[in-house]
């Protein structure tokens, strides 16, 4: 079976530990994470979590599985690339010299879809929005430049399907009344 | 943002008494209905014992010798008892010494509750002393974990840990509760959990599952069962037999199912796994339905998975989602609780037997008994085998017994040839394989069941593991049987040794002590046995006897346990030589 990304987004409490008990199935398993992110979800007190892996459609099941044994997990669901809108951000912090000395920069910038964070005399940031590829393009348009600082977050996404908390929580509230 | 111990914490009542952290933890116990708990004082816990103190004549304490006993014991009188095993010790390596117990616990789903204290939540992160993160250590062998830092947080961590302990697929539980939060007052009340919002402990059972399996089992020629301990843990016992008896299909156990049907029973037909019975293991890939009862296809289990049953087609009876499809594939998964689920199926069958493939079982037996069994149980040679002294613990109990064991090849034997007329009779470390387990798991399952006779079986080298348990057997008295099988190798290694790496016996000679004098030193009556005519009149006085007796019987030093599927093959390859 072939390997593809998935995009796992698990709905959980927000309890201390649950961080590290859903790392623990990974590293069981011998599993590298490509990113993890961690936030409030659309449902008050409900946390998400999404986590990109590279994985086969099987193994992606059994690691949902063992994620929803968790107790603290709601529901965790498994989608492609394709079955989601996703997004990751990138920082560049860059010499301001550079604009002035290297104006071919100011083109690269105007032409990335990227906005301008901050401005000092010291250092410029810029910040990107998008898909890997297009964040890895501009980060191979700038660093020839030499870039002072880089960072990019994981992966964020939601599905086009809908994903049925609220309802999994109203059962419980009327099963336990 | 609201956590879950807000949430749980404001449906209790409002009736409340003052105290402290300390009380309240022994006040959740006795309302849970514990009144036997397995632990061992320290620092950070001891305000819990200051408590108990208090509390010790309605909430029995057991001190064993080291906390990894204290787990085990748990787990013992759990499997026994088919309640939930309380076990507590303070910080730091009072904490980690439950590592092992809290393992086998979970990957055997025995339901388990550990209490550990921990530091002042001011030191939390200070490499304080005695601090270790048990919370984090633990993350990955438990069921659930949870550390309390307030007071006021106790009663509603505890009720949710017994829930979760006892609930579904059972298993252990850990709360780490710092000092601060056992010294510091609580208006206290107690309600039992009966939910826990993001936790469905038994899934729905969809009925057109139970109509296809039950339409799939109408068309089989060659059915089998294999069953596991999820018929024990879900008190599904009289549902098995009744639906093995109706649909006469031949039933083979894994061997924490052993004793869920007794072994007399005529559809019985064996164990499965790498040291099984050689009927039920080649005839797994002969069946056409094979229907897997509250198990979970462990490789020692399955052997190689690319060849293990392919011909059949597979119904999953399981209350674990996780399960179903993890190793193999199921054609029919029938969710939720056997107990029920078994009871169901029951009407939508019709009676049969299946006499010629029940005579291929027969026949397969026979095989083993010529090959293996007869040499095991009466054997020709001088030396003492351990089926043997098997046989005649069985002669004396009766198949009435809770038989212990160890881990190895003692264990393999204890569990092929031990008889069985009642459930929760088999305690044994399957997933986890603890050598060390049998001697504090035995003092758990006695005190679990008090009524019935317990007798360990264990090896020289997993005897030694936990042999500081002797102490607590002395200072409680629990009448305990100890047998230790000795053959001076740690066996089972050995066999490896010998059967796949040439001979080479590296680290498994064992020069061991005088076991009689050490078990005299705790003031328990012991005795050596090296040839046979004085075997049995050993057995007999042991069983006879009122208070805790040691046996160790000198065995064969270089015996095999066989039939044998080798690592990593198929289960119709097993070898009976």
């Amino acid at each position: 079976m072939k390997k593809e990304n998935y995009t796992i987004s698990v709905y959980t409490e927000n309890n201390i530990g649950l961080l590290n008990r859903l790392s623990a199935i990974f590293l069981k398993r011998h599993i590298n994470l490509d990113s993890m992110t961690a936030s409030q979800s659309e449902i008050k007190d409900v946390f998400r979590f999404t986590i990109v892996i590279k994985v086969t459609e099987e193994q992606v099941k059994k690691i949902v599985g063992q994620i929803e044994k968790q107790i603290e997990v709601i529901k965790a669901f498994y989608h492609r690339d394709e079955e989601t809108i996703y997004q990751e951000t990138a920082l560049f912090k860059i010499d301001s010299k550079l604009l002035f000395e290297e104006r071919q920069i100011q083109n690269v910038i105007k032409n990335s879809n990227s906005n301008i964070v901050t401005v000092t005399p010291e250092f410029f940031v810029i910040e990107k929005t998008g898909r890997r590829r297009e964040v890895d393009a501009l980060y191979h348009k700038l660093e020839p430049y030499g870039l002072m600082q880089f960072v990019r977050s994981g992966r964020i996404a939601v599905t086009k399907d809908k994903m049925h908390i609220s309802k999994i929580l109203e059962n419980f509230a009327e099963e336990t009344v | 943002m609201e956590t879950q111990t807000q949430t749980l914490k404001k449906e209790t009542k409002v009736a409340t008494e003052k105290m402290t952290g300390a009380e309240a933890v022994i006040r959740c116990l006795l309302a849970e209905g514990v009144d036997l708990i397995y632990g061992y004082p320290g620092g950070a816990i001891m305000p819990v014992y200051d408590e108990l103190y208090k509390y010790q004549d309605r909430l029995h304490h057991v001190l064993t010798r080291h906390e990894q006993g204290a787990t085990h014991a748990a787990q013992g009188y759990a499997r026994a008892s088919g309640k939930v095993g309380v076990a507590i010790a303070t910080s730091g390596p009072g904490a980690t010494n439950f590592v092992t117990g809290i393992a086998d616990a979970q990957i055997d789903s025995t339901p388990m509750v550990c209490i550990t204290g921990q530091v002042g939540s001011h030191l939390l992160g200070s490499d304080a002393f005695q601090e270790t993160d048990i919370i984090g250590i633990s993350t990955p062998i438990t069921k659930w974990n949870h550390q309390v830092t307030k007071s006021e947080d106790i009663p509603a961590v505890i009720a949710k840990a017994f829930y979760i302990a006892r609930s579904g697929r059972p298993g252990p539980v850990l709360i780490d509760i710092t000092k601060d939060a056992q010294f510091g007052e609580l208006d206290f009340a107690y309600s039992k959990c009966k939910g826990v919002r993001s936790y469905k402990p038994v899934p729905e059972t969809d009925p057109k599952s139970l109509e296809e399996a039950a339409k799939l089992i109408g068309k089989a020629k060659k059915p089998m069962i294999v069953f596991g301990q999820g018929v024990i843990l879900g008190e599904a016992e009289a549902e098995l037999k009744n639906f093995i008896e109706k649909s006469g299909i031949p039933a083979a156990w894994t061997i924490l199912g052993l004793s869920a049907l007794p072994t007399a029973h005529p559809l019985n037909v064996g164990m499965v796994g790498m040291h099984g019975n050689y009927g039920p293991n080649k005839l797994t890939n002969e069946c056409d339905v094979l229907l897997a009862i509250g198990m979970r296809f462990d490789d020692r289990v399955t052997g190689n998975l690319e060849t293990y049953a392919k011909q059949a087609k597979i119904i999953h009876f399981e209350i674990d989602p996780a399960e179903i499809n993890k190793n193999v594939t199921a054609d029919i998964a029938v969710m939720g609780d056997v107990k029920n689920t078994l009871a169901q199926i029951l009407p939508l069958i019709q009676p049969n037997s299946y006499d010629s493939w029940l005579q291929e079982f027969k026949d397969y037996d026979t095989i083993e008994y010529d090959k293996v069994i007869k040499e095991e149980l009466y054997p020709s040679k001088e030396s003492l085998s351990m089926g043997e002294v098997i046989r005649g613990i069985n002669e004396e109990t009766k198949g009435d017994a809770v038989i212990v064991s160890d881990v190895g090849q003692h264990q393999m034997i204890a569990c092929r040839y031990a008889e069985f007329t009642k459930s929760k009779s088999n305690v044994t470390s399957g997933g986890l394989g603890t050598m060390g387990f049998a001697l504090p798991a035995a003092i758990g399952a006695k005190m679990g069941a008090p009524e019935r006779e317990v007798v360990a079986i264990i090896g020289d080298g997993g005897y030694q593991m936990t042999i500081q348990e002797l102490g607590t057997i002395f200072q409680t008295g629990v009448p305990v049987k100890i047998v230790v099988l000795n053959n001076d190798f740690l066996g089972m290694v050995r066999q490896w040794q010998q059967l796949f790496f040439d001979k080479r016996y590296a680290s498994t000679e064992m020069v061991n002590p005088d076991f009689v004098k050490i078990a005299e030193g705790y003031h328990i009556q012991a005795k050596k046995v090296t040839k046979r005519e004085d075997l049995q009149d050993a057995i007999k006085e042991m069983i006879a006897c009122k208070e805790a007796y040691f046996l160790e019987v000198c065995v064969e030093k270089e015996n095999n346990v066989f039939p044998m599927i080798p690592s990593g093959a198929s289960v119709s390859d097993i070898r009976l030589e």
